[in-house]
């Protein structure tokens, strides 16, 4: 029999194993399930032996060590100290020594900690803000230096909107910071007049209504996951106004879940009907 | 000393190279970014060997005590073992030794298209029918903001298919024209969704994100969260 009859015969089998399922917890379900644990250990654990242990260290790490032998320095040779912290990882089945596993660890952690503080304030964060604010006011390409001096001008107001706005709330008349009187009246002067500013400039310019609702919903979708002040006021309206948007985003998110997994089941009826048991052309 | 403070010192020391080699660019700061993720890579194929090692325990462990249904661990060491065998010796390779791992007509391959792919594929397709379940529960407009969600989700499903045309020709040949115009405009406002309310809370959520791991970055690096060090990490 042909080795890839006998590979659908199994894939079928097994398809058939983890869909029994929807009946109930049986025996072929457990037996489908348990292959796919193991197998995929299997999988995972082979490809990373000759993805990254054979690749990426072993291909560089012995060569470097050859040409210390002939007396030259190899920048290769530093992966030794991979080699080194990955063995101590290991020390961890050695209960009296098993804390030494702790150091390849803190270099992990540490390591991601401190490549994913830059990452994500750069990519997630400022950028995001920055995509957010830029376009939220527009002009024509025709426009002198005046005007663009005016929309850099505008866009400064209307991030100092936000900053201002952020620090009313944070330490404004209604916040349960305590602050004196004057500074609060401080604040509120500042919020009022950048407000006001921001206003005029807005009316007095071209708008992009799309970018100015993409900033209402990335500023109102941030102040309901500011949990530090209640939810009440127009802090809590702006909060609701938020959570509309963050339904929408999730909404998409449940429509394109539901379509990949329908389109993965359609996937496995069409291997049932047309690779298996050949009932569809 | 060796089992506490040595460690967070490693965290800070690491952490802070990291952190300022982002603004050095040049030889060796301004490669340490990748560098590490190359030592990252090395160290995470140890771990697994420790999670291959503890995979192995726990069900060596359910067999040897006889343990509900301990026959299916020995179904899944038997998958273990021999996925890793094929992978690890290369058997069946056409290449031999030298060649891809992945190389067509090696049993990894062979185990890989024939049970992995259909298994995985199976099981993710499972989730269909619980996601059917799901949308009914969801799509209950209880209040604004499930009735928001429902019409997004319902928007999105029908505004990526063929359906929202089909249905506008249907109208269109029964003549009733506003009907088959409101249908048109489906992939539009799909778009639109997706382009405006959807990226705004999108924006909102990574921006969140981003907050959130940069604070757990700065406790981790300066040494106010010790949890990853275990249960004596205080």
């Amino acid at each position: 029999m042909d080795s890839n009859i006998v590979g659908v015969w199994i894939a079928a089998f097994l398809t058939l194993g983890i869909m029994s399922f929807l009946y109930k917890d049986n025996p072929w379900y457990k037996f489908s399930e348990a292959i796919f644990v193991g197998l995929s250990a299997g999988y995972w654990f082979a490809s990373l032996f000759w993805q990254s242990l054979h690749a990426k260290f072993w291909t560089n790490w012995s060569p470097a060590v050859q040409s210390l032998f002939q007396g030259q320095f190899d920048y290769n040779l530093l992966y030794t100290g991979a080699g080194i912290l990955g063995l101590m990882m290991l020390l961890r089945l050695v209960p009296p020594i098993g804390w030494i596993s702790r150091w390849p660890l803190s270099v992990v952690v540490g390591g991601t900690a401190g490549l994913y503080l830059i990452n994500y304030l750069v990519s997630n964060a400022i950028r995001q803000i920055g995509s957010t604010i830029q376009p939220a006011v527009t002009f024509p390409e025709s426009i002198g230096w005046v005007q663009s001096g005016g929309v850099i001008i505008g866009n400064v107001l209307v991030f100092a909107v936000l900053l201002v706005s952020l620090g009313f709330i944070l330490f404004g008349r209604s916040s349960t910071i305590d602050l004196p009187t004057p500074t609060k009246l401080f604040f509120f002067l500042i919020a009022l007049v950048a407000c006001g500013l921001g206003t005029f400039y807005s009316l007095s310019m071209p708008l992009n209504l799309t970018g100015l609702i993409i900033f209402m919903g990335v500023f109102c979708g941030l102040i309901y996951f500011f949990f530090s002040k209640e939810h009440t006021g127009f802090f809590g309206g702006a909060a609701t106004v938020g959570t509309w948007f963050l339904m929408v985003t999730f909404g998409a998110s449940f429509g394109y879940t539901v379509m990949s997994r329908m389109s993965l089941l359609i996937g496995r009826i069409d291997f049932l009907l047309v690779e298996w048991l050949k009932v569809v052309k | 000393m060796w089992r506490r403070t040595v460690p967070i010192m490693i965290t800070f020391f690491v952490g802070t190279v990291l952190v300022v080699a982002e603004f050095i660019p040049h030889k060796p700061f301004g490669n340490l970014g990748e560098d590490f993720s190359l030592y990252f890579d090395i160290i995470a194929v140890f771990a697994f060997i420790l999670g291959g090692g503890n995979l192995c325990r726990v069900h060596f462990s359910k067999i040897y005590r006889g343990k509900t249904d301990w026959q299916f661990s020995i179904v899944t060491l038997l998958g273990f073992f021999v996925m890793l065998a094929a992978g690890l010796f290369k058997i069946g390779n056409p290449m031999g030794i030298q060649g891809d791992v992945t190389a067509a007509g090696s049993l990894f391959a062979d185990l890989y298209d024939s049970i992995f792919t259909p298994l995985q594929g199976t099981m993710y397709a499972l989730l269909a029918f619980f996601v059917a379940s799901a949308s009914y529960r969801a799509f209950r407009a209880k209040n604004i903001d499930a009735s928001i969600l429902l019409i997004a989700a319902f928007v999105i499903l029908l505004g990526r298919t063929p359906a929202p045309s089909l249905i506008a020709d249907f109208f269109a040949g029964a003549g009733i024209g506003f009907m088959a115009t409101a249908f048109n405009f489906v992939p539009t406002l799909t778009d639109w969704i997706m382009d405006v309310p959807n990226l705004a809370g999108q924006r909102a959520i990574l921006i969140g994100i981003a907050l959130g791991v940069i604070s757990m970055a700065l406790r981790l690096i300066l040494g106010v969260e010790r949890t990853y060090l275990g249960a004596d990490s205080k």
